[in-house]
């Protein structure tokens, strides 16, 4: 079938509705200094600051109500359980989720992944079947494959990029050909590209396949509505999205989850437990072996809480704001000295900006402008495939969030331009 | 606080800028072996050929930042020419430097500092001692010197 190139959410507006300024008073570690300068954190798609809001939520928990879940009968007992059943309440309406026995929670991202492809993909995949990835994959949804490929003798078939930073769709009929499985990333966390999710699970849902989209650095940057995208599972963490570290989610379609082995044993998941066998719990706590990292999950709840106060159609039209002005200032200041990958347009793209700054190495910029308190990711973002079409080794990636501000931009050209001098280029 | 001069001296920007022995050589007789650094990505490819008990010939590929680089560079003029023993000796020094000490869980022994006469056979690769001050570069520092060992521990295991 044939896929319009149009994106998923991103839309641009003639305002900034964020008060950045104002946001940033409530990031306790974005008041503080580094170099005996102003803290300018740009490197919010490997982890978001957390506000006090979020900080607070958790502090509670360990001081007030801190006992284990699903166990006790006593008062605190009760209160905890309730506590991180409302955040999962929580973040299955965040996402537009039918009900929270889709809503699994698990270490991180990653392990969200790995749950789907050792689960589900274990259960249902054999020797020849096809997944299909994109090259735009973080690690994480590659990796998992990979050791299942290996195992099972699976064939792995790659979407393309194009050279403006899009996924290359014009083979895809192709590619999704008797496919039982789609890894899909919403938004690339190297190019910022915002991919068109729905058209994709239509079309692998036509062809048969399963859907695993990864959505790390969409859910914490727009309104994110999995039964609109019509996905299988979700995966995405807490820590990107002003929540805690050690926390994540898969959503996954009920009926899909139900069927599903379990992924890890232990308590929490069990019904019954004989000598001879074990029956599962009910969805999701089948999928949540072991004491659940509590304070986390609460942790997450607040983090929903906090962004719901922005207004996540506020959140993404900063975003927008913020990185075309970027996108202009660096331009005006660099020239060609200075490549942005990925899409051109912001509407297509979120806040995430992989450079290339002269031939200078991305370690080398990123070191000069630690000196000036700017904070940026310096490497392969987990994204090897990608960095390989991309011809580079590695890129210096700043990325934003709800606190940036102009300033924090204005200080990154400051802080390049003290790169060029040191460097001579 | 150590400031950037410390880490990039100008004998090593000069490396990065013109890295001596960049290339390949014929596999076989030379040996070929890759390094990554997972953490940001950097790879390198040395090229070695061991006759008898003597490094004869080395030739650097792949690409990385300025402080892998020159460390590449610097390593490859240092260890041309050398026995495979001055090489690990030469390795040892240099990793010292770089505060690696290969600590055995038993052992009772303080890791020695680096002596003066260990640091003076350093030659041009003592400009690399500020790297010690910036600890997320030692990794990218001693890339090639890993990779190099491995290298020649294939190469003699081969020959």
């Amino acid at each position: 079938m044939a896929l319009t190139d149009t994106p998923h959410g991103g839309r641009a507006t003639d305002a900034d509705p964020l008060d950045a300024a104002a946001i940033a008073a409530d990031f306790p570690l974005l008041g503080t200094t580094s170099h005996g300068r102003r803290l300018v954190y740009l490197d919010s798609a490997a982890t978001s600051q957390k506000p006090t809001a979020v900080l607070d939520a958790m502090d509670r928990y360990y001081r007030t109500i801190n006992a284990n879940v699903h166990r006790g009968v006593y008062d605190i007992a009760e209160q905890a359980t309730s506590a991180m059943e409302a955040a999962r309440a929580k973040v299955g309406r965040f996402i537009g989720a039918r009900s929270t026995s889709e809503v699994v929670f698990t270490k991180n991202a990653t392990e969200a992944c790995n749950l789907v492809v050792q689960s589900w993909g274990r259960a249902n995949l054999a020797e020849g079947d096809v997944v299909v990835l994109s090259l735009m994959e973080h690690h994480a949804d590659i990796v998992p494959w990979h050791i299942l490929a290996a195992e099972k003798g699976l064939e792995l078939r790659w979407i393309g990029v194009t050279d403006d930073g899009h996924l290359d769709l014009s083979n895809l009929d192709q590619l999704l050909d008797g496919a039982k499985a789609l890894g899909v990333t919403a938004m690339s966390n190297v190019l910022g590209t915002i991919t068109p999710v729905a058209d994709l699970c239509a079309a692998a849902h036509a062809a048969g396949a399963v859907t695993l989209i990864d959505a790390c650095q969409y859910v914490p940057h727009n309104v994110t509505d999995v039964a609109a995208w019509d996905a299988d599972f979700v995966a995405f963490s807490g820590h990107k999205m002003c929540g805690p570290t050690g926390i994540g989610v898969l959503w996954g379609r009920e009926e899909l989850l139900d069927a599903m082995p379990p992924f890890l044993g232990g308590g929490e998941m069990i019904r019954d437990v004989r000598t001879d066998g074990f029956t599962v719990n009910d969805l999701p706590w089948k999928f949540e072996a072991g004491t659940p990292p509590i304070a986390e999950i609460i942790g997450i709840g607040a983090a929903v809480d906090y962004l719901e106060g922005l207004g996540m159609d506020a959140v993404r039209a900063h975003e927008v704001e913020l990185t075309t002005y970027a996108m202009d200032v660096l331009g005006q200041r660099f020239g060609d000295r200075l490549t942005i990958h990925g899409p051109a347009d912001p509407a297509e793209r979120g806040g995430v900006l992989s450079l290339a700054f002269a031939d200078l190495h991305p370690h080398d910029v990123a070191q000069v402008l630690d000196e000036h308190a700017v904070c940026v990711r310096a490497g392969h973002h987990c994204a090897k495939p990608l960095m390989r079409h991309l011809g580079v080794s590695a890129t210096a990636r700043a990325s934003v969030y709800v606190y940036n501000t102009p300033a924090d931009i204005d200080a990154l050209a400051d802080a390049l331009d003290a790169t060029a001098e040191f460097f001579m280029v | 606080m150590p400031g950037l001069e410390d880490l990039y001296r100008e004998i090593i920007l000069d490396h990065y800028r013109n890295p001596r022995n960049r290339g390949e050589l014929e596999v076989p007789p030379a040996h070929r072996v890759e390094g990554f650094n997972p953490l940001c990505g950097d790879e390198i490819v040395i090229y070695l050929t061991v006759d008898g008990d003597t490094v004869t010939d080395i030739k650097i590929g792949g690409q990385g930042c300025s402080i892998s680089q020159s460390s590449a560079s610097m390593m490859s003029a240092a260890v041309k020419g050398k026995t495979v023993d001055e090489v690990r000796e030469l390795t040892k020094s240099f990793k010292s430097m770089m505060s690696i000490h290969e600590h055995s869980l038993e052992g009772e022994d303080e890791p020695a500092e680096p002596t003066a006469e260990s640091v003076a056979k350093l030659g041009d690769l003592e400009a690399l001692r500020g790297v010690v001050k910036f600890p997320v570069r030692i990794k990218c520092a001693t890339l090639s010197w890993n990779t190099l060992a491995q290298g020649l521990d294939e190469a003699l295991a081969g020959a």
